[in-house]
């Protein structure tokens, strides 16, 4: 039993069918790849996961809980952060703020009125953001606005925040997208630096196979809407339905 | 964070400061003078500036920090102002608790037309808020006319029952005060050629504003006004941050509200009446003049709007023809009457003109408002004043304009 669990999933924009019976188990503490060429639904599937879009058919269980019909926040109180392919942070506050806007949330749940406190009064609250800052080595940036960082540093805040909640599942859409090979490997550190220090599961949806292979222990193959394979990294480089999905080659 | 803290400090102090000695300050010609029409410091104005600077910093709360612009917020000044008539007409003449049922009556219709309008964001919201605003003022106008008196407007009477004071066979109106101090109660000092009015209205109206004004910055400086910024900033990253946003919005607008209903209240305690055209669109723009003007999102540029504006509501618009000619008399006939007939347009009446032109002005050129036009000025003197001094000191006055760009 996956901490995970997605059965039957469809869904239909109108007449294209994104994701058709889709079945996938996520296991807990363990790195699991999503794969597969552009439109195969990877995107949707994430979007299900989240609450951003709900599916026509199936069932998504977190944790023994089912997400479906929460909204977006319930889903992530239960344990689900994401980073975004294009990095979703609060450009106009600082990098500081923006670590300690996730400690709030994890403290004090979906909504609390302090009004008159001060930010810079909440010294718990101060200490947790600026341990997760050093974690990400953004410390000497905690007071420069988020909006003028680099688009790398930008990936690497969206991070700090998301872990900032100790989220037990990480959804990561693309998090090299765009990024110089210096970069990825950056992030390829960062990622393994994270799941060595803490319990924590992660999806990821990647094209870049660099990235996938060092970091997966598990691999679903998604093309047209249905999984194809899941397999370990190993089994999975010279899978012929794998090869058929990316190049087109006929079945031997 | 300790920087802020200073500054926040020395804002509140400067603001303080200037609302009580401004029956002083804003009455610099001598009174008979040419330019005596220049003077801003006679008490109905002054009360004007305050008043309206409590809507336009409430007004801020909601607009400078979420983003989201509301468009009916003349409505919870409405609701104050006939709430607190209401308490003058049943109750005493006394301004606390008309001024306490203002605030809540406003709050509680802040709640309602909350809930419904922050179901949609944008252009949505403002188009709800505008329609709910229209809404009350059509009720106030028409349909409520036993609560609201029509277009004549709520106003005290002789027969009202006043339990508290106890009604009684009266000669004339009575007068809003606070436990025994009149309203438009004034002491007039004379000093040389100035003369100067301190009226209790204007000073319970000032301490009331001062009092705002130090809310607002706690609300700014707090988590809570924090997690605003973050609505404004990005919604969706909020709620996938586990944050319900909705609940943020709703507490700051519903605040906002309050904010109005106060400011309604005290222009009611001012003088006792109140009519539905305090609620029309016009007022609601008006207030959301005054917070872009001044500087949305910054902690004094609603005042500084505020203020700006009732001034030339109110001053501006009294240069008529005749002064005009005075001013250009010294000019050759024909020449003079060009000058007037060129000017004329922009003042008096035309008063409307000029703060169009000067609105546009500030919105295309100094998106920050008035207080990044002061910023603006402040660093270039900095900077001027450092070149001067040497190198060394110039790469501190960079620091300083660094760091006084994000603050207010």
């Amino acid at each position: 039993m996956g901490i995970l669990e997605v059965k039957n999933v469809s869904k239909r924009f109108g007449g294209l069918k994104a994701l058709s019976d889709v079945n996938l188990s996520v296991r807990e503490n363990t790195v699991h790849a999503i794969i597969g060429p552009n439109g195969a639904g990877k995107s949707t599937l994430l979007n299900c996961l989240i609450g951003k879009l709900i599916p026509d058919t199936g069932s998504v269980m977190f944790d023994g809980q089912s997400v479906l019909g929460r909204k977006p926040h319930e889903i992530n109180q239960m344990g689900i952060s994401r980073v975004f392919q294009t990095p979703e942070i609060f450009s106009d506050l600082t990098v500081f703020e923006n670590v300690m806007i996730p400690c709030f949330a994890k403290r004090d749940g979906a909504f609390r009125m302090h009004a008159i406190g001060k930010t810079s009064g909440e010294s718990d609250i101060i200490e947790q953001a600026e341990r997760m800052l050093i974690d990400v080595n953004m410390q000497d940036k905690r007071h420069v606005q988020a909006s003028s960082l680099s688009r790398g540093d930008k990936r690497r805040l969206e991070m700090a925040m998301c872990l900032s909640q100790q989220p037990k599942l990480l959804l990561l859409d693309e998090p090299t997208a765009g990024m110089a090979r210096a970069d990825t490997n950056n992030t390829i550190d960062l990622l393994k630096e994270i799941k060595a220090k803490r319990d924590i599961t992660m999806a990821i949806i990647e094209h870049d196979m660099h990235v996938v292979f060092s970091l997966a222990e598990r691999i679903t193959v998604l093309a047209q809407g249905t999984p194809l394979v899941e397999e370990t990294p190993e089994n999975i480089k010279g899978h012929p339905k794998v090869r058929e999905a990316y190049l087109g080659e006929a079945q031997v | 964070m300790h920087g802020t803290k200073a500054k926040d400090t020395t804002l509140l102090i400067v603001v303080a400061f200037m609302t009580m000695f401004a029956p002083f300050l804003l009455n610099p010609f001598p009174a008979g003078s040419e330019l005596a029409q220049f003077n801003a410091g006679y008490p109905d104005l002054m009360q004007r500036f305050v008043i309206f600077g409590i809507f336009a910093i409430g007004f801020n709360i909601l607009f400078g920090l979420t983003g989201y612009l509301s468009f009916g917020h003349a409505a919870f000044l409405g609701v104050g102002s006939y709430s607190a008539v209401w308490m003058f007409k049943l109750l005493s003449m006394n301004v606390i608790p008309a001024i306490v049922l203002s605030v809540v009556v406003a709050g509680l219709f802040a709640l309602v037309i909350g809930f419904v309008s922050l179901r949609r964001s944008g252009i949505y919201f403002s188009i709800l808020t505008l329609a709910f605003a229209q809404m009350s003022f059509n009720l106030a106008y028409s349909v409520l006319t036993p609560i609201t008196n029509g277009e004549t407007g709520l106003q005290l009477s002789l027969d009202d029952p006043r339990i508290l004071d106890g009604g009684g066979p009266a000669t004339s109106l009575p007068v809003t005060n606070l436990f025994g101090w009149e309203m438009r109660e004034s002491t007039t000092i004379h000093a040389g050629a100035w003369s100067f009015d301190l009226s209790v209205g204007y000073y319970l109206s000032a301490i009331i504003m001062l009092a705002c004004f130090y809310l607002s910055i706690r609300i700014f400086r707090s988590p809570f006004g924090m997690m605003l910024r973050a609505v404004k900033s990005n919604q969706q990253r909020m709620n996938y941050t586990g944050l319900n946003s909705r609940p943020y919005t709703l507490a700051a607008f519903v605040i906002s509200g309050m904010y109005a209903g106060l400011a309604g209240g005290l222009l009611a305690s001012m003088d006792p009446l109140a009519g539905a055209e305090r609620m029309q669109w016009t007022a609601s723009g008006e207030v959301v003049l005054m917070t872009i003007l001044g500087g949305a999102g910054t902690l004094i540029g609603p005042v500084l709007g505020a203020g700006f504006i009732k001034y030339f509501e109110n001053i501006f618009s009294k240069i008529n023809e005749g002064v005009l000619h005075g001013w250009f008399a010294v000019m050759p006939d024909g020449i003079e009457d060009l000058l007037v007939a060129i000017v004329y347009p922009f003042v008096g009446k035309g008063w409307h003109l000029t703060l169009g032109l000067l609105f546009m002005l500030v919105v295309i050129f100094l998106p920050g408002g008035l207080v990044e036009g002061g910023q603006r000025m402040g660093r270039f003197a900095f900077r001027r004043r450092d070149r001067k001094a040497g190198p060394v000191e110039s790469s501190a006055a960079e620091k300083r304009a660094a760091s006084s760009k994000p603050a207010e």
